[in-house]
């Protein structure tokens, strides 16, 4: 069909007098021949906004081109229906904002911008959502612990029908063994009582909860809102089908066998924290070797934790549980002495006024290194340390009982990784390197890129993100509780609260075709054009979100709700064939194509930008709102990511006789800023590819640069594009200009 | 979708900032129709005046930008700025709330273009610089500000600067008699989110905060820090712009003392470990000591800690610093401190030293205008008298960023259970 288009163009904000507004809408109305070509003084204002919005409804448009401001701002004056594509074209931050006001080259980067605009608009099709087939808003909870029933309860309480898995026989996890809860209200100095049973009752009085308890999952197949979920139990096998999952299978405390140094498995009167809150919540404090009462007791913490020969990380909870069980001992026998070894007390926020408490209560707080501990021949025990704060070393008193906070270990830790990560002999090191995922048997995902989530450091799947700590690399599975982090009961059940929030926030976006985060709302998806397929798998390989599965002859099997829509399988994709209705890769050549090259001897080079949107896009808005002027020559295109960029558009670049592309995306390596999480590290990989490209266009390979950009980065940015295209100028023009 | 935009299912959320924004696109992206309401020009709070986050040391901007990318693309999202909460009536379900908002002195017809600020000659003092500079009377509070809407200070109301000041906008977006407003809102739910505020170095007398020179708070070395700063990111002596070479962190500036704030603000820590790079990634040459009673950093960012420790030039001294004296003729600044490891007493001198202080929730002194329980120290209780009513974030303990965003997500689905019940 073919579109009506409208260009309105603004002359407010000084673009009437930088620019030669004539000559800009000559552009539209002579080169691409729109029929509607408006330009207004004040286009925001209402009666700006009602140009375009008349006409719309009077039929003789339905795309709109807008030359003003930057699509960042504005945006709720430019908010028309959905199913009207409205192209930005940014002539104010990019151009006079950066640029000096009637200026020829100025001008030249005007026009480029609204070819582009104009180009973009052409190819732009209204998204139409994605229907999921059968969907469920069902939420799934993987593990009964903490976690895991705060999670089912409160996803039931906002109404939500949910489903428990729960690998042992009853419900509770390590709860089931817990004495008391350290404060968490005021004065913050005694120790909370809890009742499980009425946390348990209460999750089983919400109505549309299903628990399976001695239970697993053996198989999960499908994605968002139309998850197959196959659940072992009793020897039998049920199926459910739900919309979304919450990971809760906490942790299991580090194995103490591997504490020997800290006389494990050699005195039985050293024992862990787990040991001790059993004797506690039984009943029965005794000494293991003799069943004698304890009246004595040191603690050890960060026993395998904080060290690089077990576990490099802080367990986060252990201080504090350590004091709470040294309350425990003063609770119960004033006069007990309790000795506690730290090398930091982490007692943080408000649990430090229950660590004042301990020390008004006299126990002894040492602070220092273990190392060793002894029989002292009277049938105690003696911990040896070196004390940090006397410089010496030291030795308890005897002592009955020694106690190892032994930290924890996430349960997605436990498994061997489900494929090699090193190449066998004879084969070439993947390009892409694959994520870390670990056999842990508890989601068992039919997912193509293995059956777990992808453990980042340590075996956590948590998120990477600062701002986003719910984005696991799997859509609609959400980690809470000790899996995702080491966290205290109290975080951990605001942690799985949130947790349920997320998995039901995903069934309602994705149940109306929208993407979550982080282009939330986001109405189109990837469709794949299959006749041409190859079946090279880079798409399936190369999705960090695991959305694409694949049949037995390597075809794509994409799953639109497990997608991101981030576009890196449109950027990995040789045959082209992968396209957004808003977003494709002929889209972006076409507009690159629609860029005036000048010829040679005018000595106005041109050099693309391919700007991640969501940071180096605003980057660069940032110097125009600074007024810090950069280089003229660029043109700047924002892509979704960068990891969605195509070589092709390399080649298009330069066959069309533009000098040299710089790509501007985000930090990758192990603190990697990108939103989808590889997107620019795979761009970086292409990069390496892009020499075969130059060779056969006899370029030099210089002309393509990937540089890493924050957002905060603008005052680097003239000095980057100004290098750029010093360098540029010693390569020399492109040769391809005019062609 | 329908019903949710019934007031009774909606939701009311108080601040702007990391947590109340978190709160109000996760209700919104769930289906809730959501008010945000905060005090501010801008939306982003605290956090958009910090430089780097630890432990990635990535700027804040970042996430921000997709938040604000998130609440233009939801319709089920409104925000109100200047606006603060006056009064709240009802129960859950069925809340009557009262926005006042203070006037902005520009309408909505700015386009941000800045010719008011060129047509400005006042300058007041730079709030979002924690007054380390000054800006022109017609500002924008800073150039990533959402909106990108320029604010009159009422410094210039009344005087002819203001009109010559509202000549020079073409778009008549100047309203010198605009006036403080009223409106009402009814809501099922509210999430108080109104952050923290930085512990007053002032009141700690013997480490001379507000008095001495080169002796700042840790969220003011945030601001010289980053680039859209006051030094435009040059971490220089505030007495004389001087280079740093040698700076000191006094952790528990307050926190961990009865005598201030009992409780341990949880993030200091991790905040002067990441401020000590900032300072050597400018100048290599630098060193840095680190003044500490215990280094809380919990978790994964053990690993930020060792980094940060292996590093030669960082010194970590156990010690509560004792005091701090200023040599007025330098601006040099003495920290006397007894070290723990040695028992000596120790004096050294630095070019800047920073105090780590702590967070106080914006709940002690601002009230939630309803029954609601407090602690002693002003954190919102999590189990309160009037269901419906649910902190978020700092208000409610002393967290991270993460940890905010975590917390905000859970208030969400307490918020959407208050208004789905009835």
């Amino acid at each position: 069909m073919e579109k009506k288009m409208g260009v309105y163009i603004c002359s407010g904000c000084g673009l009437g007098d930088a620019l030669d507004m004539e000559a800009l809408a000559e552009v539209a109305s002579s080169d691409y021949s729109v029929p509607v070509c408006k330009q207004h003084s004040f286009l925001c204002s209402p009666e700006g906004r009602d140009l375009i919005q008349s006409d719309f409804d009077k039929g003789e448009i339905d795309t709109a081109v807008i030359a003003a401001c930057s699509p960042r701002v504005m945006t709720d004056v430019f908010n028309f229906s959905l199913d009207k594509v409205v192209e930005r074209v940014n002539l104010r931050e990019q151009v006079i904002w950066s640029h000096p006001a009637n200026d020829e080259d100025t001008q030249m980067m005007a026009q480029d911008f609204l070819r582009m605009g104009i180009v973009k608009a052409t190819e732009t099709l209204p998204p139409v959502p994605f229907e999921a087939e059968n969907l469920s808003k069902r939420i799934l909870v993987v593990g009964g612990g903490l976690a895991g029933i705060t999670a089912a309860r409160e996803a039931a309480k906002a109404g939500y029908e949910t489903v428990l898995v729960e690998k042992s026989d009853q419900l509770g996890g390590y709860l089931k063994n817990v004495f008391k809860l350290p404060p968490s209200q005021p004065p913050y100095e005694e120790l909370q009582s809890f009742d499980l049973e009425a946390l348990v009752g209460e999750l089983s009085s919400q109505p549309g909860v299903k628990v399976y308890t001695g239970a697993q999952v053996s198989q999960i197949s499908g994605a968002p809102c139309m998850f197959d979920v196959q659940i072992s139990q009793n020897g039998g096998q049920v199926q459910e089908r739900v919309g979304s999952i919450v990971l809760a299978t906490g942790s299991v405390e580090y194995d103490p066998q591997k504490l020997g140094h800290l006389g494990y498995g050699q005195f039985p009167d050293v024992i862990t924290a787990g040991a001790l809150e059993t004797m506690f919540k039984s009943g029965n404090v005794q000494r293991p070797s003799n069943g004698q009462p304890v009246n004595s007791v040191g603690f050890i913490l960060c026993a395998g934790s904080r060290d690089p020969e077990h576990l490099p990380y802080c367990s986060a909870a252990c201080c504090v549980e350590s004091l709470k069980q040294a309350k425990y001992f003063k609770e119960a026998n004033p006069e007990a002495a309790v000795y506690l070894f730290y090398k930091d007390i982490r007692a943080n926020g408000n649990y430090e006024l229950l660590y004042k408490q301990l020390q008004k209560d006299g126990a002894f707080f040492v602070r220092g290194t273990v190392t060793g501990i002894e029989d002292d021949g009277s049938g105690g025990l003696m911990v040896l340390a070196d004390d940090v704060l006397t410089r010496s070393p030291i030795m308890s008193e005897s002592l009955e009982l020694v106690v190892l906070a032994n930290g924890m270990v996430p349960t997605t830790a436990l498994g061997e990784p489900s494929r090699a990560t090193a190449p066998k002999e004879g084969e070439e090191a993947a390009e892409v390197p694959a994520d870390t995922i670990l056999a842990s048997n508890i989601l068992n995902l039919q997912y193509r890129q293995g059956p777990e989530l992808p453990a980042l450091k340590y075996g956590f799947p948590d998120s990477h993100f600062v701002c986003f700590p719910y984005e696991s690399r799997r859509t609609g599975i959400y980690p809470a509780g000790t899996v995702r982090a080491p966290m205290d009961y109290a975080r951990a059940m605001d942690d799985a609260t949130g947790a349920a929030l997320k998995a039901i926030q995903c069934v309602e976006m994705v149940s109306e075709g929208k993407a979550v985060h982080p282009r939330a709302g986001d109405l189109s998806y990837p469709e794949f054009f299959m006749q041409r397929c190859t079946q090279c798998k880079r798409c399936t390989e190369e999705c960090p979100f695991g959305a694409i599965n694949e049949d037995e002859k390597g075809n794509p099997l994409p799953n639109p709700t497990r997608c991101r829509r981030c576009g890196v399988c449109m950027g990995a994709c040789p045959e082209r064939i992968i396209s957004f209705k808003n977003y494709s890769v002929g889209m972006i050549g076409n507009i690159i194509k629609s860029i005036q090259v000048p010829d040679e001897y005018d000595e106005k080079p041109r050099i693309l930008i391919l700007a991640c949107e969501n940071d180096a896009y605003p980057a660069l808005d940032m110097a125009g709102i600074r007024r810090m002027g950069y280089n003229p020559w660029v043109r700047i295109l924002p892509v979704r990511c960068l990891g969605s960029m195509n070589l092709v558009w390399i080649a298009d670049a330069l066959s069309k006789g533009i000098d040299g592309i710089l790509l501007l995306g985000c930090k990758h390596g192990d603190d990697y800023q990108c939103h989808f999480v590889k997107g620019s590290e795979l761009a970086n990989i292409r990069m390496s590819k892009i020499q075969e490209t130059l060779n056969r266009l006899v370029l030099e390979s210089d002309r393509v640069q990937l540089q890493q950009i924050s957002i905060t980065d603008y005052h680097r940015l003239p000095q980057i594009l100004d290098d750029f295209s010093a360098r540029l100028e010693e390569v020399g023009p492109n040769p391809y200009k005019g062609y | 979708m329908a019903d949710s935009l019934n007031g009774n299912r909606s939701i009311l959320v108080v601040g702007g900032g990391m947590s109340g924004l978190s709160a109000a696109l996760e209700a919104a992206e769930a289906g809730s129709q959501v008010y945000l309401v905060e005090k501010e020009p801008y939306l982003g709070g605290r956090v958009a005046r910090m430089n780097q986050y630890f432990p990635k040391l990535c700027p804040p901007n970042c996430g921000l930008e997709i938040n604000f990318r998130r609440i233009k693309g939801n319709p089920l999202i409104r925000f109100f700025t200047m606006a603060e909460v006056e009064k709240i009536e009802g129960q859950a379900g069925n809340f009557d709330v009262v926005i006042k908002t203070r006037p902005r002195y520009i309408n909505e017809k700015c386009t941000g273009c800045g010719l008011c600020a060129s047509a400005a000659e006042t300058e007041i003092s730079n709030v979002f610089n924690y007054g380390l500079d000054k800006v022109k009377a017609a500002y924008l509070p800073h150039e990533f500000a959402f909106p990108m809407r320029y604010v009159l200070a009422p410094e210039v109301i009344g005087t002819p600067e203001a009109e010559k000041i509202k000549a020079a906008c073409p778009y008549d977006a100047i309203d010198t008699a605009m006036q403080p407003e009223q409106f009402d809102l009814k809501v099922g739910a509210i999430i108080w989110a109104t952050g923290w505020e930085p512990y007053a170095a002032e009141k700690i007398i013997y480490y001379g905060g507000g008095k001495h020179k080169n002796v700042i708070s840790n969220v003011m070395m945030e601001r010289l820090a980053a680039f859209n700063g006051p030094t435009g990111g040059k971490i220089t002596r505030p007495s004389d712009g001087g280079e740093v070479q040698k700076i000191a962190f006094i952790q528990c500036a307050g926190s961990r003392d009865e005598n201030h704030l009992p409780y341990c603000s949880g993030i200091c820590c991790l905040a002067s470990l990441k401020q000590s790079t900032y300072l050597l990634e400018q100048n290599p040459q630098a060193s840095v000591s680190i003044y500490y009673i215990d280094i809380r950093a919990l978790g994964k960012y053990e690993d930020f800690y060792m980094k940060v420790q292996a590093d030669e030039r960082v010194t970590l001294i156990k010690g509560k610093a004792g005091e701090i004296t200023e040599d007025p003729a330098t601006g040099m600044v003495t920290v006397q401190v007894e070290d723990q490891a040695t028992g000596k007493i120790l004096k050294e001198q630095y070019d800047l030293v920073v105090l780590a202080t702590g967070m106080v929730p914006s709940s002690a002194s601002g009230k939630v205008p309803a029954d609601v329980s407090y602690d002693d120290n002003g954190f919102i209780l999590s189990t309160q008298p009037t269901a419906g009513i649910i902190g978020a974030g700092c208000v409610k303990r002393p967290v991270d960023v993460s940890s905010s965003v975590q917390d905000a997500t859970a208030a969400a689905l307490k918020a959407i259970q208050a208004t789905c019940r009835r």
